[in-house]
Parts: C-alpha cells; structure tokens; sequence
C-alpha cells in the first residue's frame, strides 16, 4: 500500500511526472491553481506503488511519497 | 503509513522562480538531501552565481554568500581559508564557471583549494534570453546563434568548451565527474557524485567538480520531457558522462 501527496501550489504543469509514473496513475489536472497554471493530480492512489520515481524526477519538489 | 519521500529540510518550502521542467530545482534538491544527510547544515556555505540561480539563497536554508559574475570559485577559497571548519561549495551554470569565470575556476582548481564546485551545465546562457554559452553544442539553434552554432565560416563560434576534462588535467584536483538528470537513475547516480564531492572537503582531500548536464526547455524550445531526451540523446554524447577523475 503506497501513495503520493501532490502539492498542487507548487506545481508548474511541467509534466515529467506523468511520463515517469509506471503505472500511468498522475494526470492533468483540468482546474487551475492558484498560480493559474494546469497542475497534476493523481488518478488512482490504490494503484501506487511507492516507486518515488515522479518525486525523484520533480524540479520543484511538489511530491510526498509514503509506503 | 510511513513517509518515504519528502523536502529535504535544507530546502525552504517555497515556489522557485524556475521555469517548468528546469533542472537547477533537481540539483538544489540533490544538494539539501546531501546537506542533510552528511549533517553538515550549520557549517555548510555555499557561493550563488550570476545567472538563473542567482537567488539560490533564498531556497536554501543554510548560509549563503553571492559572488560576483564568475568569481564564485574566488569568493569560495576566501572564505574556506578564513573559516577552515566550514564546507564550502560554489553553484554556477556554464555562463559563470565556464565563459566569464574561467581564470577563477582554472586557477582555484589549481591551487588545490579544497572546496566543492558544482556545475550545471544547460548549454545556453538561461537568465539573459537563451545566448550562446561556451558548452552550447555545434549547430544548436541559440539567440546569438540563429542558424546554430558553427565551427567554420562565417561564424568561427569555435568548439564546446569541455572544462571538466581541462580541470582534469590539473594535478592539484581531486575528483571530476559528469552526471545528467534525464531518468531516476541518471538523478540518484548525479546525487552519489555530489555527496563524494562533499565528503571529500570534509575529509581535506582538496578540490573537487561536479558538472550536472541539466535540462533548459524553454531555451531550447522544448516541452520539459523532450528536452530531458535531448539531454540523453545529444547532449551526453558530445558531453561524456562519467567520472573523469
């Protein structure tokens, strides 16, 4: 059982999160955020596998991992 | 549920001004991990440059001074050898350690100094709008180099500057690598390098580089991901990744 914490503030919408997940779960978030930029959101939370790959690769440090 | 990744607590919990995908955010990461980790944050100081990490002082949070253009490296060996208990590291992109701070690093790197350079290497002068740095590769498209950069005429904009393998050559330095960040190995392999750097000022071993070839999607005019695969694809072949010395 795994799952991430997206910091939705902090998020530029660069997107390599999303091309590292192995599981396909972070997705495009169609609401704004308070930046008035399209940030991330994860899809399913029961599907992590706590592999830390998205946090790892994340320029703006916007991920939390727990497992 | 245990946490297994978080913020480093040497890196303040705050927005960059970075543009979306740049690697200076991975590399300021890798260092406050370091920092934490090597418990060296209450004598640790790092030297910001001139160019897009010139507020890096406000993202971490232990002391920082500011150099002038390219004089990171000389304001480094100031203060190590007044403060020799310190650990002292310089973070300068290819405009400040490799164009106008060439004299400071070769000779720094000479002397032996023994301090900790790391050296993001974008290929493009990123604060002022994307020009022509010394790393920019042959017949990458800049704004002083519209039709890429050329080794013959009419340009004559000469070769990729690989100083990582002139400091090498030096007798007085201890240890050169080149890391990358294009993958999650590629990031933690970037992370060991810089923790051996730092290690080694902590042991007295003298003088040590780090060059990090880090992503600049909006100078190169890519999405952040593709800009990554440029890293791999292009820019690691002319830049040999590895350890040099």
């Amino acid at each position: 059982m795994a799952k991430i914490n997206i910091n939705r503030d902090k998020c530029k919408g660069c997107l390599i999160c999303i091309s590292f997940c192995p599981k396909g779960i972070i997705v495009l978030d169609e609401n704004l955020n308070r930046k008035g930029i399209k940030p991330v959101k994860v899809k399913e939370n029961e599907e992590c596998l706590g592999c830390a790959m998205c946090a790892v690769m994340c320029p703006d440090c916007c991920i939390e991992v727990y497992k | 549920m245990e946490k297994l990744f978080s913020h480093p607590s040497s890196l303040r919990d705050v927005v960059t001004h970075y543009c979306p995908g740049c690697g200076h955010g991975i590399v300021h990461r890798l260092i406050a991990e370091v920092v934490d980790e090597l418990e060296i944050r209450e004598k640790v100081v790092a030297i910001a440059p001139v160019g897009c990490a010139v507020i890096a002082y406000d993202y971490w949070d232990f002391d920082c001074a500011e150099a002038a253009h390219g004089r990171a490296m000389a304001v480094a060996t100031g203060i190590k050898r007044v403060r020799p208990e310190t650990v002292v590291f310089t973070y300068q992109g290819d405009g400040d350690l490799a164009a106008i701070g060439t004299s400071e690093t070769i000779h720094a790197a000479n002397r032996g100094e023994n301090i900790t350079g790391i050296f993001v290497n974008n290929a493009v002068y990123g604060m002022t709008g994307g020009q022509m740095a010394p790393t920019t590769l042959i017949g990458q498209k800049t704004a002083t180099t519209p039709h890429g950069r050329e080794i013959n005429l009419p340009g004559m904009h000469g070769y990729p500057l690989k100083i990582s393998e002139m400091l090498a050559q030096l007798a007085a330095v201890r240890y050169v690598e080149r890391v990358a960040l294009f993958s999650p190995p590629e990031v933690n392999k970037a992370k060991k390098a810089i923790r051996l750097a730092f290690q080694n000022q902590i042991d007295n071993l003298g003088f040590s580089l780090i060059e990090v070839l880090s992503p600049c999607p909006t100078y190169w005019g890519m999405p952040p991901k593709k800009a990554l695969d440029w890293t791999r694809e292009v820019m690691a072949k002319e830049f040999t990744l590895g350890r040099i010395k």
